[in-house]
């Protein structure tokens, strides 16, 4: 976990998530659901905490599926935490019952990606502006309602306003529709306003004036914005602090400025390796993890990043699993797969934890000895992690050592979760 | 090429003119309804019922939109192939993914099933995708997993040509990074040309030789990369470059108003109601494609004042 504690002399936060933990499960057959006693989950959100001071812009950034979004439906309480604590304005949300949380919500605003999806098409846009205040109570004059609406279409740039008043998402600009989302979202006057990919689908050309727009609100009203983002780029120009998740955790921490220039954590440094330069002169080959981001049902062990990391230690979690993933990686190469056919085939490997097996055939010796070549020309860090090899019970075992305990440091001003400092 | 919609014809792309040599990467770049896929789709002949198409494809000599179905239809996957965004859309959930390949390549080859299978396990090994995995269906992989099948799939039959329809934008950062290495590669072993069609610039900067950028159907400007980086000539392009928000982005530049509406589009220049510098003559008179330097080409009434 990374846990960020406030300076004492700060004023007090507006948000403080602490040790958040969301696990969705996944669904199956009936009948397969009474076989599984332990039922699979999928671990969106593993442990992340982090503060949220007023007036400032955190950004959550990350790759699909690390957990971000999850984050921020949570922060609403549009998806029930699994454990783990969410203050707001020092209330412990997480606790509240669902008609406690109702004028929370004229104090949260969530803002999605998709404007055309978050706008009814059978209404107007005044009227859908309007709307949370008849919903929430807080007005029920017709007049009233229509000055605020007209208002706000005016500080968000939805002009003329009386003309836009009276038209639907169908006649709008998608960056028109997403202004009318903003609208909508600012007409309670919220404190903070969860922002989660508010410019991922608009054009780039008009990307820039949403951007300027939320940050002009923001200065003029004092918001507080939790900026969800798979962009750095964007959250480089947007952002005072921004958090790296990785499959549900936090990775680094810490202010935006001290992190770009100099990230920390490998998992940053290959994010911000691969995002493509508009810049010809500036081609090259890049330094890329290899593969993809895991399945969240079943997290690597120990720092999640390490079956990928191009700096990974034979402390950072290696287990039977990356055994059975490094021989089928390798047997991709159909010589290589000929000249190691003793250990195959794949589908006779099992693994569990920090062990990874097979039913011995005749040449056990043979078969440890060629294990033991391969893991030399191999990555050192992951023969290093490998801490015997033997026959077992008529199976042979490739065991691996424990990973080393995985803690958040304070590393130059930031926070990060990695072995390496 | 117009699209007949009930609110009139669509003028999806309006005398676009472009070439591809062997093992060149031309981007096409543009933003929504510029008509970017539609040019792909058009090259293909695969283009929905309302499509109308004039002009001329040529591939190897021969005029494409002259052929029968049939002919085109063996050329579709075995000289020219195409891969689109959602790699969902061209796998078919019921069949196995050895099942596309085999069914891929004996449509263009009368090879047995076996042969087929071997030719599938090679093609998927390159793309890292183990043969224990041949029996899988589409939807057991991942999104990155399913964007390298599908190109093992298109390039299955070594096509001259590949269309790739913004193949990396429902990709992740790193795994993106990854498809366009292997792209680059195939495209050096193969002499592949390739078409390479997306709303991003950063990737038009790393990967392509050339980039044509699409506005409202028309080219506004086509020429070299580096050229056109470095010294755009359309108000447009230069507005476009401006607009990318990147690492280095120290001011936020955007163009204002919106595309247009192509049911409708301006008169003259059609980028002129959103152009900073437009005169008279922008909304009367539609301005011709001129190279203002070696082989950089814009459409713009005052391009040699940009040049």
């Amino acid at each position: 976990m990374i846990a960020e504690s406030a300076p004492s002399d700060a004023p007090a936060s507006l948000l403080e998530v602490e040790d958040l933990v969301v696990h969705y499960p996944v669904k199956m057959p009936f009948l397969q659901s009474l076989v599984f006693r332990d039922k699979p989950v999928v671990h969106a959100v593993d442990g992340v905490s982090f503060v949220l001071q007023p007036g400032e812009i955190l950004g959550l950034v990350g790759e699909s599926g690390c957990g971000k979004t999850t984050v921020g439906r949570t922060v609403l309480r549009l998806t029930e935490p699994t454990s783990g604590h969410i203050r707001f304005e020092g209330v412990d949300i997480t606790t509240l019952k669902e008609k406690q949380i109702r004028p929370l919500r004229t104090k949260i605003q969530i803002i999605f990606q998709d404007p055309h999806a978050s706008l009814n098409p059978a209404m107007s846009i005044g009227r859908a502006i309007g709307h949370p205040l008849e919903v929430h109570g807080i007005s029920d004059d017709p007049q009233e309602i229509r000055e605020a609406v007209l208002a706000i279409m005016r500080e968000v740039g939805l002009t003329p306003a009386e003309l836009l008043y009276h038209q639907y998402p169908g006649d709008l600009s998608g960056g028109q529709k997403q202004r009318a989302v903003i609208a909508r979202a600012m007409i309670l006057r919220p404190r903070l306003l969860v922002a989660d990919e508010p410019v991922a689908m608009l054009d780039m050309s008009i990307r820039a004036k949403v951007l300027e727009l939320m940050l002009d609100l923001k200065a003029r009203h004092n918001l507080t914005y939790l900026f969800i983002t798979h962009d750095l780029a964007t959250a480089k120009f947007v952002c005072d602090r921004i958090a790296i998740m990785y499959l549900g955790r936090i990775v680094e921490i810490g202010s935006a400025k001290e992190i770009y220039a100099d990230p920390k954590h490998p998992y940053t440094r290959a994010l911000l390796a691969a995002i493509p330069v508009p810049d010809p002169t500036k081609r090259g080959p890049k330094v890329l993890p290899r593969g993809e981001v895991p399945d969240a049902i079943r997290p690597p062990a120990g720092c999640r990043f390490h079956p990928r990391c191009r700096s990974v230690l034979a402390t950072c979690g290696w287990e039977g699993r990356d055994f059975v993933e490094f021989l089928e990686e390798r047997w991709l190469d159909e010589k290589i797969a000929q000249a190691e056919a003793n250990l195959g085939p794949i589908d006779e490997w099992a693994y569990q934890g920090l062990e990874a097996r097979r039913a011995a055939p005749q040449n056990v010796a043979g078969i440890a000895e060629t294990i033991r070549r391969i893991l030399e020309n191999g990555l050192p860090a992951f023969a290093a992690a490998v801490s015997s090899i033997g026959v077992e019970e008529g199976e042979i075992v490739v065991r691996f050592r424990t990973a080393d305990d995985l803690r958040p440091k304070l590393v130059e001003g930031r926070t990060v979760e990695c072995l390496l400092y | 090429m117009h699209y007949a919609t009930d609110r009139g014809a669509v003028n999806a792309l309006d005398d676009v003119s472009l070439s591809l040599s062997a093992g060149e990467t031309l981007g096409i770049v543009g933003e929504t309804g510029c008509g970017k896929s539609t040019l792909g789709k058009a090259i293909l002949g695969v283009m929905p019922g309302n499509a109308r198409v004039r002009g001329q494809v040529v591939f190897g000599g021969k005029d494409l939109l002259t052929l029968d179905d049939e002919s085109f239809r063996r050329l579709r996957g075995k000289d020219i192939a195409l891969i689109f965004q959602d790699p969902m859309t061209r796998l078919n959930p019921l069949l196995t993914i050895e099942d596309h390949f085999t069914e891929e390549i004996r449509a263009h080859e009368a090879v047995s099933r076996d042969a087929a299978r071997t030719r599938a396990r090679t093609a998927l090994e390159s793309m890292g995708i183990p043969e224990s995995r041949m029996r899988n269906f589409p939807h057991e992989f991942s999104g990155g997993m399913r964007q390298r099948i599908m190109i093992a799939l298109a390039l299955v039959m070594r096509p001259s040509v590949l269309i790739a329809d913004e193949p990396t934008t429902s990709l992740d950062v790193i795994v993106e990074a990854q498809i366009l290495e292997i792209l680059e590669d195939l495209r050096k072993a193969y002499q592949m040309a390739l078409l390479l069609i997306t709303h991003n610039l950063g990737i038009v900067a790393e990967a392509c030789d050339r980039v044509a950028v699409l506005y409202a159907g028309k080219i506004a400007e086509i020429g070299p990369v580096r050229e056109i980086f470095a010294k755009p000539i359309h108000p447009y392009t230069q507005g476009l470059l401006k607009s990318v928000i990147h690492l280095e982005t120290k001011e936020l530049s955007s163009i204002d108003g919106s595309p247009p509406d192509l049911v409708d589009p301006p008169t003259g220049c059609r980028f002129h109601p959103r152009c900073p510098y437009a005169q008279d003559i922008c909304t009367r008179e539609v301005p011709a494609l001129l190279e203002y330097r070696e082989h950089q080409a814009a459409a713009c009434h005052f391009g040699k004042d940009f040049v």
